[in-house]
């Protein structure tokens, strides 16, 4: 079967206009999506990763606008489609289930409303039929007693019971992208291993692509097909989970890499990235990390890097790992002379 | 939550009981009595009315007196114009609440309406306006805009015409009782409905693919309406009982006016006929609003 790209997004600017002037958030984000594929999305907090999401979908705080770029869904620019075809592409084509699950639900309407509310948008399921297209959402995501739990509010969940309610909406209208926007950063250790156990079950069952944004490697390291590491609004390197953890090309990448214990790193001191993430109101004209490089270059603070294919043939966007690439290519033509 | 109503209203019956003891007993101390007036009367005809309201008997007997009649749905005559209380009360309410009701409906949807839009239209001109006058409306005192009202309306510009026995003009002191509720309610839902904007629920309203009319409407403003409802039943039952002040200027015999005079008369019985009619009506609103309050909020626990 051919890989189907379901959704690209190219060059994507957005910004949001505030009183101290214009934050640019996201700074010519692309990505491809595979159909039945998870992609995920990582770097600090503040990197862009929300706003990429919320790009997607349209949901931008009314501040905050698409300034350039285009996002195709199956071939179509969505950006152009006006918000009634939106709405129809919100939940129907494309899902997102957000950080907190504790203040993502409606608290005056069961769970059955929101749930049904959902499916009655975006499917002929009216009445009782909607109602047993819930129950059966909820038996999904692993809701014990789903004729019973319908009827309550989401006062009466845990944490983890109401991101799996916020994952049965997500999905009652089987859409082709679920967006999961840091979905277990909220809860418990043990419960966020459950999340992330149901999430991939879920997609194994149902084939949807998901894009899984995380501040934390670790979360997505066994489950990504491809990663994305972002930093002030941009892409800094891609490639699969291998070539991140193993082979990462890009200094901020390496950073992240130290930041988190791991079976290699046991013993050692962890060393989180010293400084602070960059001003959005004022990008640096070079690399965006430039001023927390401990590697930095004197081009790094004058150009922009390109993203640029790494030794052993990944993505990144540093000009320490062009670098790299120079050298190699040069001890290869050395070795070839 | 029906043991949590049989337990208010028990609460409720102690609370009237205590409220018909003190004020029995603080009116009586109160040098003066309903027959100490002005025109001095023959001792023969004092002696008279003084034992047919039972002024003659100890403090005590005479509160056991009350109560025991009461119970029996008898409150009694006024000690001044001899009518029935019960019959004086109904009819002097029945013009307050009619005020009431219009002055509650007209802040509510105001308030609301106008909440709303300086909460969705934040920071742009329309709120300015809608907070400037609502600061302007809540830090007016109620006889400076009712004889405002009365003045402009009414005298100067002959639109409106003034409230008369026999032509009950609501326009103006509806407008005047109206006032202060609609700008509170004002403040209120714009307070309400800019924090309930920007909680997550909403955005995943609008991530589902509700219409944003919806989302507005149905995701929104029942959250953002919980505080004024809390705010309802102290407000209705305050405005319902009558202002004195909006009373007095528009000449509209309601209950607020009968209550103070009742008090300057020395008028025992109805003193406490109005007392214990308001004291019942507070506690039936605020119990009212607790379950209104329950019916829109499912994580209040009446307990
Ligand atoms: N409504 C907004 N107004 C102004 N700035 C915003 C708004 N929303 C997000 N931002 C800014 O955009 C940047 C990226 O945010 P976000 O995408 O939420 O980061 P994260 O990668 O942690 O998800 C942050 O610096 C944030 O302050
Ligand atoms: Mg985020």
């Amino acid at each position: 079967m051919a890989e189907e790209t379901i959704l690209s997004v190219i060059d994507l600017h957005t910004s949001f206009t505030t009183d101290k002037g214009e934050v640019k958030a996201v700074n010519g984000v692309s990505f491809n999506l595979t159909a039945g594929k998870i992609l995920g999305i990582v770097g600090e907090s503040g990197s862009g990763k929300s706003v990429s999401a919320y790009s997607i979908m349209q949901i931008l705080e009314k501040n905050g606008s698409i300034k350039s770029g285009q996002i195709l869904y199956k071939g179509e620019d969505i950006t152009k489609w006006p918000e009634s075809k939106m709405r129809d592409f919100r939940g129907k084509r494309c899902s997102i289930i957000f950080q907190d699950p504790m203040t993502s639900l409606n608290p005056v309407f069961t769970i059955g409303y929101q749930l049904e509310e959902a499916i009655k948008l975006h499917t002929d399921r009216r009445g009782k039929e909607a109602r047993d297209r819930a129950i059966e959402m909820l038996e999904l995501v692993g809701v014990n007693e789903p004729q019973k739990r319908i009827k309550q509010y989401p006062f009466e969940f845990s944490g983890g019971m109401r991101q799996r309610v916020m994952i049965a909406m997500a999905l009652a209208c089987e859409p082709d992208i679920l967006i999961a926007d840091e979905p277990t950063t909220a809860l418990d250790v043990t419960i966020q291993a459950q999340i992330l156990e149901l999430m991939k079950d879920l997609q194994a069952k149902l084939g949807m692509a998901i894009i899984m944004v995380t501040h934390d490697l670790g979360v997505i390291a066994q489950m990504a097909d491809e990663i994305i590491v972002m930093y002030g609004g941009r892409v800094c390197e891609r490639g699969t989970a291998e070539d991140i953890f193993y082979r990462p090309a890009h200094e901020y990448t390496k950073g992240l890499l130290r930041s988190i214990p791991s079976v290699d790193t046991m013993g050692q001191r962890l060393e989180p990235i010293s400084g602070t993430p960059i001003n959005l109101l004022n990008m640096p004209k070079g690399c965006a990390f430039c001023p927390r490089c401990d590697a930095a270059m004197k081009i790094c603070l004058e150009e922009q890097p390109p993203e640029t294919r790494t030794v052993d043939g990944h993505l990144a966007a540093c000009w320490q790992a062009i670098r790299a690439e120079i050298d190699a290519g040069m001890i290869r033509a050395e070795q070839k002379a | 939550m029906a043991k949590y109503i049989f337990k208010r209203v028990l609460l409720a019956i102690v609370t009237i009981f205590i409220v018909c003891m003190i004020t029995f007993f603080t009116m009586n101390a109160i040098p003066g009595g309903p027959f100490a007036g002005e025109k001095a009367k023959s001792p023969e005809v004092q002696a008279a009315l003084e034992k047919r309201f039972n002024l003659d008997k100890p403090v005590g007997q005479q509160f056991v007196i009350y109560m025991g009649n009461m119970l029996q749905g008898d409150f009694g005559i006024s000690a001044k114009t001899g009518r029935e209380i019960s019959q004086t009360i109904g009819s002097k309410f029945s013009v307050s609440a009619k005020l009431g009701i219009f002055a509650v409906l007209t802040a509510v949807v105001i308030g609301v309406v106008l909440g709303s839009i300086a909460a969705l239209m934040r920071n742009r001109v329309p709120d300015r306006v809608i907070i400037f006058m609502s600061t302007l409306f809540t830090s007016l005192p109620s006889f400076v805009l009712g004889s405002f009202l009365l003045v402009i309306f009414s005298v100067k510009l002959g639109w409106v015409k003034a409230w008369s026995p026999t032509e009950q003009n609501l326009v103006l002191p509806v407008l005047a009782l109206a006032a202060y509720p609609a700008s509170y309610i004002t403040r209120l839902t714009k307070t309400s409905m800019l924090d309930v904007l920007g909680q997550d629920y909403v955005r995943t309203a609008r991530a589902k693919g509700v219409a944003s009319w919806k989302v507005l409407f149905i995701h929104t403003l029942r959250n953002a309406l919980i505080p004024v409802v809390t705010y309802l039943g102290p407000m209705i039952a305050s405005v319902l009982t009558g202002s004195l002040v909006v009373e007095q200027i528009f000449t509209i015999g309601g209950l607020g006016a009968e209550f103070v005079q009742s008090i300057t008369n020395r008028d025992y019985p109805m003193i406490m006929g109005v007392t214990i009619f308001l004291a019942v009506f507070m506690v039936t609103m605020n119990l009212l609003t607790d379950i209104v309050y329950k019916l829109i909020d499912p994580r209040i626990t009446l307990d």
